[in-house]
């Protein structure tokens, strides 16, 4: 029974150095546009059996998109798949399941008041109509055992820790027939040990001839356990190579562009420290549901007058920070203060209303009453001030006019009498940087602030920015757009797995040292003042 | 209190008891596959008076069993088109076809209000007969009262052992998960839905032919509602429900007992029982988030937009 | 779930919304009549004959249309109980419940206080009767902020158990030693009857039903709090990430609409009956959750729907009578409207939210 899942493959193994056989898949020339981005550039990626690839690349390079293409979830706009050599259609993860193709995605599909066992048995291929739970127990424990996947067959899922779910993830993979594994930022919620528990099972998975396809940023990862890698940059192949032939410094040069060296980068006035600092925290931590990352140990100021940047790649604890502050996210441990008193834990009203303002990543799901007017969700996170009448009225007036205002100075316009959910997507996120900006905040979270915004806009955001640290705010700028990092922050901090991993001055900068810091490795790094 | 009296309680504990559980059982269904059925009293109504009606009128109780189940099934599929086809709120649906089946109800069994019929015939288990202190006419069952409780135990099997009830479960516990795998989610869920009527129409069949064999407006009395409060009650498996049904049903025979025994608890405060004790229980599972609902219950499945 | 949100958007012909609303509704009915029509046939009955046998003595006669003002006003009510909630995504089906714990505190203020006038009487009726609404669903509210239990089960559990509540006072503490036929309290004192009008059974409830839907209205559209709560109701992360704050909200509106449903109560047993009987709601507050929802929240949708439902409990009355049709047969009418509306065919879809 167990042996079903390892037919013969023709290839030949040898470890970690592939010679002349055909590849399991090869992608040529995928390319798939979204609107407003090329995702996948005419990308050529070849997958061989018995072999750990890594695709890696930083957030909005490409790789989930490829994967996705692969599995069915999305269709090409142009080029083709090859099984064996021969070309294969794949529109669904049902034709890819078919050809033995499985995907781990960072969400876990699993049912978490259903056993390990029922589970696994939803998605076998050749369930019968009775349930042998003992059979599925055993076929389970057969494969556990062999590849080093343990995990109790009759626990419910709601019990397990990540690293277990992800264990039983993989098993489901492998039970429903699969060879050609993907698995997608697999890494990202587990703990030290469990990394290198599963580095371990991809090393069997190899052996027996699985084909793994590893989509991750996180560099040491790859150098540990890759045998072919890829990276992507901006939806193209910057380079593919063997291991062998890979070294952090090569990679990261792949990686990120190397222009950026040159960045223009402005004399700003030095922050004033010796005010109290607006946004201050203390070893701060939170504790992440599921795949969420929490923070761990995190401290952070923000002094008046300074723009402090978040480098990092997406998913690293960027949004936790930004609930933190908010006060969405309670501090399991730690101190925050926001303008020197301790506000720790208190309500997100009380941080508003003393001048904090949050341009957050997903203005439709987060800031946004899409059913009512772009004029009323002006009025929202500002409703006390326009009140009157003890709240019994609203001085529409009062926001038309502060919002008229705001627009003209950033240069943006759209109209106010519409539904907010009928603005395009950067319609939004400008709708959004003018309500937060209007009341000319003390402290500013702004996250992803020029995504989905077209040049102009970017700019304007950008200045509105700048005016606002000339007039004494504080800004904490999340964003993956290094070059933005560089030119707008007076100081620089690069966030790795929900901790603070560098301290920088742009000026004094290395692209290469972040870059390292933002995948993981370890730079020995002095900060200067 | 004598041992009569102790019987009399039991034996109207199981009389009462088992019409409910049946309709537990069928919204136990219902709900596995993740869907509320608030209608469920307009379901049973409308069973009972079908079940009633063509007992009367062929002077067959089976043919109004089997009347009663075919209504059940019928409503349901009802409640069925409503909120998976048309995607409607499952809440408003619900009330939409509890409506429905207090005026349905109403007029199909109107003709037969105080007609009597030939109830399911009652007998002993054989041998219950040789032990001479429980050889009493009270303890004399129909069919389905002898079959609920093996009814339960295949109900249970089929949910946790056969491949359509782990898709069921799925399918309550996450639609896209059962999606994923391979599943149509909307047939698992007509599916259910049938059977769960089926099953409630066997509680009406029970409650109007076998047990007080007449039909009147409203004759339910709510019991459409207990049995969702006894579903949660039981946490959604049938094995408990079994208790549950006896301590719900058993509570009027209850409050007898304890008249006799010169207690006397109002029995209008003893009606709340059901619903007060379902409250606390939803209290106190609340606080420690161990819920034991489909995770999916009350959502309506939207489907893939490929 | 939450009901089309009232976006007070100024679009450029203002008059076409209106008309298709109207369009929409008459559609509504059309079909649902139809249907009701063939169900009558089926039963051997005369539909034609029904509809016009009501509206002969419904809108026929001063006293006929009266009396339909009449059913209309604990409509009224129990609408407004479950809409307000249903702004900020509540669904309060708990009216029921609430209108019965309502009368109740109001009885016994009423038999408490019985000697005093009625100007300080009635109002402390009213209040009485807003408490125990409002305290009713406190509990739902309670759980359902915390995020415990879902607020439907809830208030459904807690229908059930109000009236039996009622019941037992009726039959103890509070049972009249006269009229041994029917268990009720004993009679009000008449400071504690609402003043009726005209010689009619239209009572000063239909006043109070009527402002407070013109504060509903009023509240949701023009105040800072109908803005937040049409916030929570459309975006509830986004509202709670904009500083609205959630939990106040939820448990404020939800005793609010407890209260509103305590009025219903208070107004029919002081309007209308005089006394406390048991069960004199024929599901006053299941109608008023079907009327919300069939008017989408909407105050002038819930003034006409009131107006239509009560119209159509009278044709029942009037069927039962006339075409010895079983009272309960309207219910069918009414499910069969819902029905229309939850099946949503193409045409009728307008932005209703699921």
């Amino acid at each position: 029974m167990a042996d079903q899942n390892h037919e013969t493959i023709d290839f030949v193994v040898s470890h970690g150095r592939p010679t002349t056989r055909t590849p399991l898949i090869s992608m040529r020339g995928i390319t798939k546009a979204f609107p407003g981005v090329l995702a996948n550039d005419h990308i050529d990626l070849d997958v061989y059996g018995s072999e750990v690839h890594a695709l890696l690349g930083e957030n909005g390079a490409g790789k989930s998109t490829l994967m996705k293409i692969l599995y069915g979830f999305y269709r090409a706009d142009a080029g083709q798949i090859l099984l064996n050599g021969e070309p294969v259609s794949i529109r669904s993860p049902h034709d890819a399941r078919a050809v033995r193709i499985g995907m781990l995605f960072q969400e876990y599909t699993l049912i978490p008041a259903f056993s390990v066992a029922e589970n696994i048995a939803l998605f076998l291929q050749d369930l019968k109509a009775v349930l042998n739970i003992k059979e599925i127990c055993q076929r389970i424990h057969v494969l556990s055992e062999r590849y080093n996947l343990q995990v109790n067959p009759q626990a419910p899922v709601s019990q397990l820790s990540i690293g277990e779910q992800q264990k039983v993830e993989i098993l489901k993979l492998m039970l429903s027939n699969a060879r050609i594994l993907i698995l997608d930022e697999p890494t990202r919620v587990l703990a030290p040990h469990e990394v290198e528990a599963l580095f371990r099972v991809l090393d069997n998975l190899r052996q027996d001839g699985y084909a793994i396809v590893l989509i991750t940023h996180k560099m040491k990862e790859v150098l540990e356990c890759a045998d072919r890698i890829t990276v992507l940059r901006g939806g193209r192949v910057a380079g593919s190579l063997l291991r062998s032939a890979a070294s952090e410094d090569t990679l990261v040069a792949l990686m990120f562009e190397k222009g950026l060296a040159g960045l223009q980068v402005s004399r700003k006035p030095a922050a004033d420290e010796s005010v109290p600092p607006l946004l201050e925290l203390r070893g701060v931590e939170t504790r992440g549901e599921g795949a969420e990352t929490s923070l761990k140990a995190l401290d952070l100021t923000v002094y008046p007058g300074e723009i402090v940047g978040v480098a990092g790649v997406s998913g690293n604890g960027q949004k936790e920070l930004g609930d933190v502050v908010l006060g969405l996210v309670r501090c399991i441990r730690g101190t925050k203060f926001l303008f020197g008193k301790d506000t720790t834990n208190r309500s997100i009203q009380a941080v508003r209303k003393s001048g904090v303002a949050f341009i957050p990543e997903n203005p439709l799901t987060m800031a946004t009453a899409p059913f009512m007017t772009v004029l009323e969700n002006m009025a929202l996170t500002n409703a006390w001030r326009y009140a009157r009448l003890g709240g019994l009225a609203l001085d529409w007036q009062a926001v038309k006019t502060d919002t008229e205002d705001t627009l003209s100075k950033l240069g943006f316009s759209f109209s106010l009498y519409v539904p907010a959910r009928s603005l395009s997507g950067g319609n939004l996120q400008r709708m959004v940087i003018v309500r937060e900006m209007t009341h000319h905040p003390h402290l500013i979270i702004a996250s992803y602030l020029t995504r989905g915004l077209d040049v102009q806009s970017t700019i304007a955001a950008r200045q509105a920015l700048l005016q606002a640290r000339q007039s004494g705010a504080g800004v904490l700028l999340v964003s993956e757009d290094l070059e933005e990092l560089f030119t707008l922050s007076d100081r620089l901090i690069v966030l790795y797995g929900g901790k603070v991993v560098g301290t920088f001055k742009p000026e004094e900068a290395n692209i290469y040292e972040v870059g390292h810091l933002m995948t993981g490795s370890e730079v020995h790094h002095v900060a200067h003042n | 209190m004598s041992l009569l009296s102790i019987l009399g309680v039991i034996s109207s504990a199981i009389f009462s008891g088992t019409s409910l559980l049946y309709t537990t059982l069928g919204e136990i269904l219902d709900e596995r596959a993740g869907i509320v059925n608030l209608g469920l009293e307009g379901v049973l109504l409308v069973s009972a008076a079908a079940g009633f009606g063509v007992t009367s009128q062929t002077g067959n109780p089976y043919m109004g069993m089997l009347a009663a189940m075919l209504a059940g099934g019928s409503m349901n599929l009802l409640f069925g088109f409503l909120v998976i086809t048309r995607r409607a709120n499952q809440l408003a649906s619900g009330l939409a076809v509890m409506f429905f089946g207090f005026g349905l109800s109403a007029l199909i069994g109107k003709p037969y209000v105080g007609a009597l019929i030939n109830g399911l015939p009652r007998f002993m288990l054989p041998g219950l007969a040789s032990i001479p202190a429980l050889n009493t006419s009270q303890f004399k069952f129909d069919l389905l009262i002898y079959l609920v409780v093996p009814m339960a135990m295949l109900i249970w099997w089929l949910l946790f052992r056969t491949r359509w009830g782990l898709s069921l479960r799925a399918v309550g516990e996450n639609a896209n998960t059962a999606f994923a795998a391979g599943r149509n989610p909307r047939r698992v869920q007509y599916q259910a839905l049938f059977f769960g009527g089926l099953l409630a129409g066997l509680g009406a069949a029970h409650l109007s032919i076998a047990w007080t064999m007449t039909w009147a407006e409203f004759m339910t009395a709510g019991r459409g509602f207990i049995a969702v409060a006894l579903v949660i009650f039981s946490k959604w498996h049938p094995a408990r429900a079994i208790a549950g049904a006896l301590l719900f049903g058993g509570a009027v025979a209850f409050q007898l007992l304890l008249q006799a025994s010169g207690i006397a608890i109002s029995p209008f405060l003893l009606d709340t029982l059901p619903y007060v004790v379902t409250l606390l229980v939803l209290i106190a599972w609340g606080g420690t988030r161990k819920y034991a609902a489909p995770a999916s219950l009350g959502r309506v499945y939207q489907g893939t937009e490929q | 779930m939450s009901h089309t949100t009232d976006t007070p958007t100024r679009t450029s012909l203002p008059g076409l919304n209106t008309l298709l609303v109207v369009v929409r509704y008459l559609i509504i009915f059309l079909v649902a009549f139809g249907l009701f029509g063939v169900i009558l046939l089926i039963a051997g009955k005369d539909p034609v004959l029904a509809i016009q046998d009501t509206l002969s003595s419904t809108l026929g006669s001063a006293y006929g249309f009266s009396e339909v003002i009449v059913k209309m006003i604990p409509l009224l009510f129990t609408a407004i109980a479950v809409a307000l909630p249903s702004r900020v995504g509540l669904i309060n089906v708990g009216a029921e419940g609430q209108l019965y714990m309502g009368a109740w505190l109001a009885t016994w203020g009423a038999l408490t206080f019985a000697p005093l006038p009625s100007w300080i009487l009635l109002p402390l009726m009213m209040v009485l009767g807003m408490i125990g609404g409002g305290l009713w669903a406190l509990v739902p509210a309670f759980l359902r902020a915390r995020g415990w239990v879902n607020e439907t089960i809830t208030t459904l559990l807690m229908n059930y158990v109000a009236p039996s509540v009622v019941t037992f006072f009726i039959y103890g503490p509070w049972r009249s030693p006269f009229n041994s036929l029917y268990p009720q309290t004993v009679d009000f004192v008449p400071a504690a009857r609402l003043p009726t009008f005209f010689g009619t059974r239209v009572h000063l409830g239909l006043i109070l039903a009527i402002v407070l839907a013109v504060l509903y209205w009023f509240a949701m559209k023009y105040t800072r709090w109908g803005l937040e709560m049409r916030a929570i109701g459309g975006n509830p992360q986004a509202a709670r990430r904009n500083g609205i704050p959630l939990t106040l909200y939820i448990v404020a509106v939800m005793c609010l609409g407890g209260a509103i449903a305590g009025l219903a109560g208070t107004s029919e047993i002081s309007g209308i009956h005089g006394r406390l009987r048991p069960g004199f709601s024929p599901g006053f507050g299941y109608m008023g959750f079907l009327i919300s929802w069939l008017s989408g929240g909407n105050p002038i949708g819930i003034l006409v729907m009131s107006f239509v439902v009560a119209l159509i409990s009278s044709g029942g009355d009037i069927l039962q009578i006339k075409q010895g049709l079983p009272f309960a047969v309207v219910n069918l009418l009414l499910a069969i409207t819902l029905f229309v509306v939850l099946a949503r065919p193409a045409l009728l879809v307008k932005g209703k939210k699921a």
